[in-house]
């Protein structure tokens, strides 16, 4: 057995690199039946906002070739209510519990922040600014250097644990926005979150979803997402957690292999809700076979 | 407890032109009520990346016997027309919430195309609790109508087809036995057809329950794709579905 353990600094010290990605994990509750959650680096619960959203009409979703689009608009019943009906379901599961912050001000983002910071089994937070399927906030703060700096500060000065920030894909250049959030006190990026995507119903002549355009993910995304990891771990001294299409465990060790500390396993748990054990046991094997001790001895080798 | 099984397909019977049913096997078939559904995962179909979710049409317990009626729809459910006995097919189930099986009173299952899929096992339970129930079938044409010696083992069936060419001419709601005195209406369909159910139990207070069939990604209450309009809000048609009481759906009835 290689040592998986990843430490990734200010309290989030994981027992493998194997996080699951917001939004497509639920509240970890959902995939009880199918796997050990303790058995997990940890899981990063659904987007939080403020105030309890509705999210997008249905349709949310598209099929597309190797991924999917999702525009589900960060349907979700509220920090107060996450705090007070489901953290106790979850807080005693013996593994990282990350809560994925997103919202649509500075002031929200940092309000709820500040009450998750009270949750003595929340070792962290990731920070959601790049979500593109809300109107207002979301990706918007995640794609100028300023705005992305502006949220990271306010943030940082009420929340004291884990500050892991989640960068958008849909910008010019993601080093850069990257580097904004580093210098304003964010402890790890996590990158990338869904690509702007549209897919259109030739015979009905309209759009699929009901927003027009949502966000892509799924195996297709991967080479995108390699390379902006690979292009942040250049640049960053924080360490990176890598997700975009990580569909087995191969995928998961060309992530660490671009300069990931750890990864995300994502749409994949849709197709196989049991796929983040066989990703944590495929590393495992990989080290072993390939002479490695540790897994920190594969991060950044490329 | 949901469980993720490889099944062996025992039998690929072709129904009619686009709709066949796969009979699959597993020891570890769990308890499957009727209203529920499965996840199935297609394989060797380059533009089919998630799993197609199917109502239960049938279960045979004791002989760890599961039954899917599939109506081909794309491109996974083209490749699931090619299994073959003895082929793998990896399924999670059970999935979803169940009808609300009533103790007493008078019910009538109406089906609109393969919406009758999940109806046989729901007239089979009602059947085993000593009911008797009937069920309405509606299809565009004579053939149609499949597996009809099934239900007739269960149920009194009746029959609209839209050309004439079976039962009565027309849609379900305009068979004259639903003008009989029912007490529970359970229904799966097209939505127009639902929706037109749906407005004749209300309008005569008659306890409706239909089936829902959102395009879904993950079926476990991951995602929340699939969600439906309800009175409390956007609810999942994977976990608090597919079976919804009328009253709790925000139609226009």
């Amino acid at each position: 057995m290689a040592d998986l353990n990843i430490n990734l600094n200010h309290g989030l010290e994981l027992q493998n690199p194997v996080l699951t990605a917001s939004g497509t994990f639920g509240y970890g509750i959902e995939f009880q039946d199918f796997i050990d959650l303790e058995c997990l680096g940890g899981f990063i619960v659904k987007g939080t906002t403020l105030n309890p959203r509705e999210g997008n009409p249905y349709p949310r979703m598209a099929e597309t070739s190797s991924g999917m689009l999702n525009a589900v608009g960060l349907q979700n019943k509220g920090v107060d209510y996450f705090i007070e009906h489901i953290y106790p379901r979850i807080q005693s599961v013996k593994t990282n519990i990350l809560v994925n912050v997103s919202g649509s001000t500075i002031s929200d983002y940092a309000a709820t922040a500040e009450k998750i910071n009270e949750l003595e089994h929340i070792p962290g937070i990731e920070l959601n600014i790049s979500c593109p399927n809300v109107k207002e906030g979301g990706m918007a703060f995640g794609t100028s250097c300023i705005s992305a700096a502006e949220v990271v500060k306010a943030v940082r000065k009420v929340y004291h644990k884990h500050l892991m920030v989640k960068l958008s894909p849909n910008v010019t250049n993601i080093q850069e926005i990257a580097l904004a959030v580093e210098t304003e006190g964010a402890d790890s990026v996590s990158l990338i979150n869904t690509l702007l995507g549209m897919a259109i119903d030739a015979r009905k002549r309209k759009p699929v979803l009901s927003t027009v355009t949502g966000g892509l993910s799924g195996a297709c995304v991967k080479p995108i997402a390699l390379r902006m990891v690979w292009q942040v771990a250049q640049v960053v001294k924080i360490p990176v957690i890598g997700l975009g299409g990580i569909m087995n465990a191969m995928d998961a060790i060309e992530f660490l292999l671009a300069g990931a500390s750890a990864i995300q396993v994502g749409t994949a748990n849709f197709i196989d809700p049991a796929i983040t054990l066989k990703i944590k046991d495929g590393i495992n094997a990989y080290l072993n076979e390939n002479g490695f001790k540790s897994v920190k001895e594969i991060i950044g080798l490329i | 407890m949901k469980k993720i099984i490889d099944f062996t397909v025992k039998e690929n019977r072709t129904l009619n032109a686009d709709t066949f049913l796969l009979v699959l096997y597993s020891p570890e078939l769990p308890e499957i009520k009727a209203g529920q559904f499965v996840n199935v995962k297609v394989e060797g179909s380059v533009s089919t990346f998630l799993r197609r979710p199917i109502s239960v049409h049938n279960v045979e317990p004791e002989k760890g016997l599961l039954h899917l009626m599939i109506k081909i729809a794309g491109e996974g459910t083209r490749k699931l027309a090619t299994l073959r006995p003895e082929d793998k097919l990896n399924v999670i189930l059970p999935l979803g919430n169940w009808f609300t099986q009533p103790q007493s009173g008078r019910c009538i299952l109406v089906g609109g195309g393969v919406g009758v899929a999940p109806l046989l096992h729901l007239a089979k339970e009602l059947k085993a609790k000593g009911m008797q129930p009937v069920v309405l079938i509606g299809t565009r044409s004579e053939k149609d109508i499949v597996l009809k010696d099934e239900f007739e083992k269960y149920a009194i069936v009746y029959y609209t087809t839209e050309d004439g060419s079976y039962g009565e001419k027309g849609y379900p709601t305009q068979h004259p036995v639903l003008k009989e005195h029912f007490d529970h209406i359970f229904c799966c369909g097209p939505s127009p057809m639902m929706k037109a159910i749906a407005q004749y139990a209300y309008a005569n207070g008659i306890d409706c329950e239909v089936s829902l069939e959102n395009m879904m990604a993950c079926g476990i209450g991951a995602c929340l794709c699939c969600v439906s309009d309800t009175r409390e809000g956007h609810k999942c048609v994977c976990t608090d579905g597919p079976v919804f009481n009328i009253n709790d759906l925000k139609w226009q009835i």
